[in-house]
């Protein structure tokens, strides 16, 4: 029945293009003049059309800044680089803008501008070495400051300095779930290889049970990390590829088999000061509102409603990574560093976690 | 050398008519204009299918979950109750890219013109092989057949993103897709590597050395610059997937370690050692890369040919334009690594990739500005193959300009794989090159088919597609840089993003208008061939080779001798002659001289 309706439905569609035809031919002036090439009429309209469409693309621009601008992921960073990440994201969007702005402008306008006219002679202008230079080195002048201040802040993201004596935190990837391990009281994990994995023990991270340093390791389902102090993150993976995303500490990398990957950052922000920003409280009664709309339905086909949103950090998996990728994620909790000691006391360590 | 000799024989050939049947002209053919139709045809099938794809998954986005009777006429076992099945959608956002990258833009795009032009535009009777064309057209065709076929294997079709990243790819147990139709997915894009290794190497022996008296490189129009290029990268880069897919192969079926280490999945550790899936990405992006360019740079030529006939202008800097497609061309096989900051590699490497990526803007501007300043002045002619000219201009210059931000290793780190990267590359590759194709078609179908498209339903298939390519494509860089990672079959388990839900319904609005507007160019297609108004030899009025050559096609291109060449392919509104424009077989008038070009 589908299908009928489908067939029915796209013949009319092909009709009703073939009577638009029928009427675009029977407007023409002359016979003659059906030649399909464009004629004086058509570059005009078109002309108009493309003045049209400048506007167009500046309007939804300036909708999309104004409406979905206001990124709360572009200004609330939580992480000691991540101000130094949007400062070069906002300075690239300028020249972007401005680059877009003043190019779709000259495009459009000398297509309205220099629309053809029967009789009408074009300029033979076919090269100008000034002109070529001139946007040769504008350019190169532009990226060369992109290019330095990008480099320069991406060897400060990536160098790690362990004089700083960071919190080794290992996170672990598989299909669909992230763990965490901690050092514990040495801040040293201990060996670990998925071959050595027993689950029949609960030893689900394969780590060394022979390693002195494993004994103290701290293996967990939420990710806490204390305020203001480096952390430096090791990933592994047991499958296939993953990727740590932490969207508001601007940090991410890719956790994979065979390997070890880091990368390290320094939360400035708990996550109970993030809940109080204005912008963050603004935002989670957005969401709220929308979730309250979007409840309504559920509750007349009296189904729960959803649940109300309460704001935290987040670590989500972005590399395809099977069936369940859209649902692999793990809470972060930023906490002083009290809280946090009283958190990771409460959990079992490596040793007293084992099945025997 | 054999290719010489070759030709040699061939031009003999046309000495004496030989007879065709049915089957050696339309399906067995080794004539470069039928092959160019074959595989304009395979495209636009293969191009239904991926953009249905497309709406299919965009409906998922917007309203995840929810049944549709689309997906339940269309997916069958994969929409229990029309409901999408995660797995399905992850197989049709891999299969879709694969597709269009693939089979439309790259074997319907290049192959298309490549074909029809080479041989038209340099003056020469045929292909330098006609027989490896007609193999190389084969080999494409069988390849999308298995592509389809890959569709309606029992465990799903390949779904692990067209990266095909290992381990996913490579473990079936990891991902149902990675069975039957990984493997088969495997197959298809070697055949139609070996294929796209035959046409291009015939496209660069072509150009080499069949070019007709008088054409010497500096008289090239750009559409052949731009094949002769993109099929030099293909020639480089392809090889490169064709060892990645192989080894994938060995380790899929064989037990060998190349991309696998230490692995344990569903409760069982596997034997994999010492391998690396880094390696693999490396390997990928080494054609991947290129690639993208394999796509650009052949709608950057014809728009660059469409552009300056229909302004009557000549292309402004001619030897710029070539100067910044060989530099396009050289810097596009050495910033593979931009796909691959936060993959693992030492961020050394990240530094100098970011490096050789951010140069790419400089022949990139140097292009935009020169197609600006071509239509300065001008005499513009707005047939539809301009409007999608001047669009791909448009569309290569908001696409490309958040290429500064992605290629920037510190900014990569949290837009990279965000709806942020799929915006941008839909955008500078995706709608551009699909801009360049449709300009493409406009101009050249009076040379293929010998009528023209009616050009009122191609004003209404240029606005409304461009209206909608902005309207799906710009709200995305948005949501992309609130976080929102791609490739999620919903959503809705992130309360997070739920303020962007309205955003993705948007684009999906534009996408489905934007997608069902193509029928009307469908038509346009499809009922010009038999009933479209007869074209004349050279309808718009253009300088070069291919419309000195009659409307009706024979074999051997031109009756008699091969026109000569006397003068480069932009003499339009030349000071000192009375029309505008002056082909590129017309002798130099008696004092005349030849732009210094």
């Amino acid at each position: 029945m589908t299908a009928l309706l489908t067939i029915i439905v796209l013949v009319f569609i092909l009709v009703a293009i073939w009577q638009m035809v029928k009427i675009f031919d029977l407007a023409q002036a002359a016979k003659d003049e059906n030649t399909q090439v464009a004629t004086d009429k058509d570059n005009t309209m078109n002309a108009y059309l493309m003045m049209g469409f400048l506007a167009f693309i500046y309007v939804i621009t300036i909708v999309c800044f104004v409406k979905w601008g206001d990124l709360p992921l572009m200004s609330n960073s939580a992480s000691e680089h991540g101000p130094t990440i949007d400062n070069l994201m906002v300075i690239s969007m300028v020249i972007i803008f401005i680059v877009q702005t003043i190019t779709q402008f000259l495009l459009h306008y000398f297509a309205y501008k220099y629309k053809g006219e029967k009789g009408k002679k074009a300029l033979f202008f076919a090269d100008n070495n000034k002109l070529e230079a001139i946007w040769t080195i504008i350019p190169v002048i532009v990226l060369a400051g992109l290019i330095i201040y990008g480099l320069s802040t991406w060897i400060n993201i990536m160098g790690v300095d362990e004089s700083d004596d960071p919190l080794v935190v290992e996170l672990y990837a598989q299909q669909f779930n992230w763990k965490a391990r901690y050092g514990g009281a040495d801040n040293t994990l201990g060996k670990a290889n998925v071959r050595l994995i027993d689950i029949d023990r609960a030893n689900i991270l394969g780590l060394d049970e022979a390693d002195p340093n494993a004994q103290d390791d701290v293996i967990t389902t939420e990710l806490h990390l204390p305020v203001g102090k480096p952390v430096l993150f090791k990933m592994r993976s047991q499958d296939v590829l993953h990727s740590a995303y932490m969207p508001h500490f601007r940090a991410q990398m890719n956790c994979v088999p065979g390997m070890i990957t880091q990368f390290g950052f320094t939360p400035t922000v708990t996550t109970a000061d993030m809940r109080e920003t204005p912008q963050m409280q603004e935002k989670v009664k957005r969401i709220n509102n929308i979730r309250v709309e979007n409840s309504k339905p559920l509750l007349a086909k009296g189904e729960e409603a959803l649940e109300p949103y309460e704001f935290d950090y987040l670590l989500l998996c972005n590399k395809i990574c099977g069936k369940s990728h859209y649902n692999m994620q793990m809470k972060i909790v930023v906490e002083t560093q009290e809280e946090y000691d009283a958190w990771i006391k409460e959990q079992k360590a490596f040793k007293n976690s084992l099945i025997n | 050398m054999s290719a010489h000799a070759d030709t040699h024989a061939h031009d003999d050939d046309h000495g004496h008519h030989h007879k065709e049947t049915f089957v050696t002209k339309y399906i067995f053919s080794q004539d470069h204009k039928m092959i160019a139709k074959q595989y304009l045809v395979t495209g636009t099938i293969m191009g239904v299918i991926g953009v249905l794809m497309s709406l299919m998954f965009r409906m998922q986005i917007a309203w995840p979950e929810e049944p549709n009777v689309l997906f339940e006429a269309l997916l069958g076992k994969w929409a229990p109750d029309g409901v999408m099945d995660a797995d399905i959608y992850l197989a049709l956002v891999t299969i879709h890219g694969t597709i269009m990258v693939f089979f439309v833009l790259t074997a319907g795009l290049s192959g298309t013109f490549s074909n029809l032009l080479i041989p038209l535009q340099i003056g020469a009777r045929d292909m330098a092989s006609g027989f490896l064309n007609m193999v190389s057209y084969w080999l494409f065709f069988l390849s999308s057949v298995i592509m389809i076929i890959s569709l309606f294997v029992e465990a799903g079709p390949a779904a692990a993103g067209w990266t095909i990243y290992p381990p996913l790819s490579a473990l079936p147990m990891a991902q149902g897709g990675s069975g039957m139709g990984m493997t088969l997915w495997l197959v298809s894009m070697a055949i139609f590597i070996a294929s796209s290794l035959l046409g291009s190497l015939n496209y660069i022996v072509t150009v080499i050395n069949l070019r007709t008296k008088g054409m010497s490189m500096t008289r090239l129009p750009l559409t052949i610059w731009a094949f002769f290029i993109t099929a030099i990268i293909g020639v480089i880069s392809f090889p490169v997937l064709l060892s990645a897919a192989l080894l994938l192969i060995m380790d899929r079926s064989f037990g060998t370690s190349f991309f696998l280490s230490d692995i344990f999945i569903q409760g069982e550790v596997l034997h994999y050692q010492g391998g690396s899936p880094v390696l693999f990405e490396h390997l990928f992006w080494f054609l991947g890369h290129p690639e993208v360019y394999i796509v650009i740079l052949p709608a950057m030529g014809l728009v660059s040919e469409i552009m300056a006939s229909n302004s009557r202008k000549p292309i402004f800097g001619y030897r710029a334009m070539i100067a910044s497609i060989l530099a396009i061309a050289f810097l596009s096989t050495i910033v593979w690594g931009h796909h691959m900051f936060i993959s693992g590699m030492n961020p050394f490497l990240g530094s100098v990739f970011t490096f050789t990526t951010l140069l790419i803007a400089i022949p990139s501007a140097v292009k935009a500005f020169n197609w600006i300043t071509t239509l300065w002045k001008g005499n513009l002619q707005m047939n539809p193959a301009m409007l999608f000219s001047i669009g791909f201009v448009s569309t290569f210059i908001t696409g490309g300009l958040t290429g500064i931000i992605l290629g920037d290793s510190a900014l990569d780190i949290n837009v990279h794989d965000t709806y942020f990267v799929v915006a941008h590359f839909h955008l500078v590759m995706g709608i551009s090159a699909l801009y360049g194709m449709f300009a493409g078609i406009y101009h050249w179908y009076p040379k293929m088919y010998g009528r023209m498209l009616n050009k009122n339903l191609g004003y209404i298939h240029f606005w409304i597609t461009a209206v909608c390519a902005y309207g799906v494509f710009f709200p995305m860089h948005f949501i992309g840089m609130a976080g929102l990672p791609r490739r999620y079959y919903t959503n809705s388990n992130f309360p997070l993003f739920d303020d962007l839900a309205n955003v993705n319904v948007i684009i999906t609005i534009f996408a489905l208008i934007g997608g069902v507007v193509q029928i009307i160019y469908l038509y346009n297609f499809f009922t010009s061939i038999f009933f479209g108004k007869k074209a004349v030899q050279n309808p718009w009025k253009s300088t070069t080779l291919e419309w000195t050559a009659p409307v009706e096609h024979m074999h051997g291109n031109w009756p008699g001798e091969i026109p000569h060449v006397h003068r480069w392919a932009y003499d339009y509104s030349k000071p000192g002659h009375d029309v505008d424009f002056v082909p590129q077989n017309i002798p130099l008038k008696e004092g005349e001289e030849e732009l210094q070009h």
